[in-house]
């Protein structure tokens, strides 16, 4: 007993770092293992109200670059409406009830804080579950995707953007569906790749990449870059495409979150086909 | 003994503000994320007791986390980071230091020593917390550049802070 309290005694530091360092660690492990589910609940959205207030003087100064995407943003709209086509045939406004079906909502919201030079970037913006956003929904900017919603608090939510080695997004070529799997490798915060590309389908440098719709959380077709370079894979089957991102991480300020009316059916659906097995 | 805890505690947000508001901004690219906020570890007094300066080491960590939502990231790099420190200083400071119980600053040491010091830590400090970000040694070449290039980066703002504050010291002193 004696020569128990002796070494706890002698190794005091020790002990104190080694128990610190331990804790550390396996608060480390659990949030790596569980998407970090709800840490920003613990820090009850503090972090995220210091960097609220940050920017909404730093905003000033770029006011007048939001702007400038915006209105080009909305020449983008305005130019999809249907008043801006000309009407072939008289069948669809009588039908268009029936056939379309508003499967998608778009929440906007601004980015309160935001890196892009670390491996595993995050983003966090002024919106979240009481205005209508849950973990894993898509989140697009005015010119392309942005990444996806990890953890949400009352007022706020982190995104893990395209930059992060733990985002996959499924995408493909436009012009001929090739699909891929959209990763960052952590080198240029401009620059992402699509892998696992077939290489019997054509593809050529400078080709538009665009969302697919294996997954749920983006509409088809949301843009995210052009083929800048392309390159085999180690096993000669693939091609791995260097993909110039149309989003610039950098001057993002506003994005939209995208809610999925139809998520819950189609993965219910796809869950039950698993149980198939 | 009040005026100095307060000081300590204005450094401390000071610093982390500076790493928050202005160094996180630095954005050269992807290979170069300095941190500068590891100086108040740094700089603490030599005779500072070894458990205090774990425990500063770890809440400072803590701090760091918070801030930029990576729980645990900061805290397991800054506490092994505290600890190295006993164990550098147990070596490279000599006995005079212990009893004038100095920071051991570059004013007080020297460019050379508190380079040296300073890289030495700063390098460990950046190995855990650029691996432990990556999260697995997928990219070890990758990640060790990475880790490298930050150090250099951190251990030269910290040295052009120094030398700042230390002008600003003496032209207040004389």
């Amino acid at each position: 007993m004696r020569n128990l309290i002796f070494f706890l005694y002698k190794y005091y530091t020790f002990i104190l770092f080694f128990f610190l360092e331990v804790m550390s660690l396996v608060i480390l492990y659990r949030y790596n293992n569980y998407q970090r589910a709800s840490f920003l609940n613990y820090t009850g959205g503090m972090a995220s109200k210091f960097y609220e207030s940050v920017n909404s003087a730093s905003n000033y100064l770029s006011l007048r670059r939001i702007n400038d995407s915006l209105m080009y943003e909305n020449a983008r709209l305005r130019a999809q409406q249907l008043n801006a086509y000309y009407q072939n045939g008289f069948t669809l406004s009588s039908i268009v009830d029936t056939v379309y079906k508003q499967q998608y909502q778009y929440i906007s919201a601004n980015i309160v804080n935001n890196s892009i030079n670390k491996r595993n970037n995050y983003i966090t913006i002024d919106k979240g579950r009481l205005h209508g956003i849950e973990t894993d929904m898509g989140v697009i900017g005015s010119n392309g995707v942005v990444g996806i919603v990890t953890s949400v608090s009352d007022h706020y939510a982190t995104i893990r953007s395209a930059l992060n080695s733990n985002t996959k997004i499924s995408a493909m070529v436009k012009k001929n569906g090739a699909f891929g799997s959209l990763e960052w490798n952590g080198d240029n915060p401009r620059v992402s790749s699509l892998l696992h590309v077939n290489k019997h389908v054509p593809v050529e440098i400078g080709d538009e990449i665009v969302t697919n719709n294996y997954s749920t959380l983006f509409p088809v077709g949301i843009p995210i870059g052009t083929i800048k370079e392309k390159t085999l894979e180690a096993e000669d089957n693939f091609y791995a495409l260097d993909v110039a991102l149309f989003t610039d991480f950098n001057t993002l300020k506003t994005v939209y979150v995208i809610r999925n009316i139809l998520k819950d059916e189609q993965k219910n659906l796809e869950n039950n086909l698993k149980g198939d097995h | 003994m009040i005026i100095d805890l307060l000081t300590y505690l204005l450094r401390f947000v000071l610093l982390l503000l500076i790493q928050l508001l202005v160094v996180n901004n630095i954005e050269l690219n992807t290979y170069i994320n300095p941190y500068i906020y590891p100086l108040f570890i740094l700089t603490l007094p030599v005779n500072t007791k070894p458990w205090h300066v774990v425990c500063i080491s770890f809440v400072i960590g803590m701090a760091m986390d918070t801030f930029s939502s990576t729980p645990g990231l900061h805290m397991a790099a800054t506490t092994f980071m505290g600890y190295l420190r006993i164990y550098f200083l147990r070596f490279a400071a000599t006995k005079e230091d212990f009893e004038s119980r100095i920071s051991p600053t570059l004013s007080k040491k020297g460019p050379a020593w508190f380079l040296f010091y300073a890289f030495v830590l700063l390098f460990f400090h950046h190995l855990l917390l650029f691996y432990f970000e990556v999260y697995g040694f997928s990219e070890f070449f990758r990640t060790f550049f990475r880790v490298f290039l930050s150090t250099i980066f951190s251990v030269l703002l910290i040295g052009l802070g120094q030398i700042l504050f230390y002008r600003v010291a003496n032209k207040t002193n004389g």
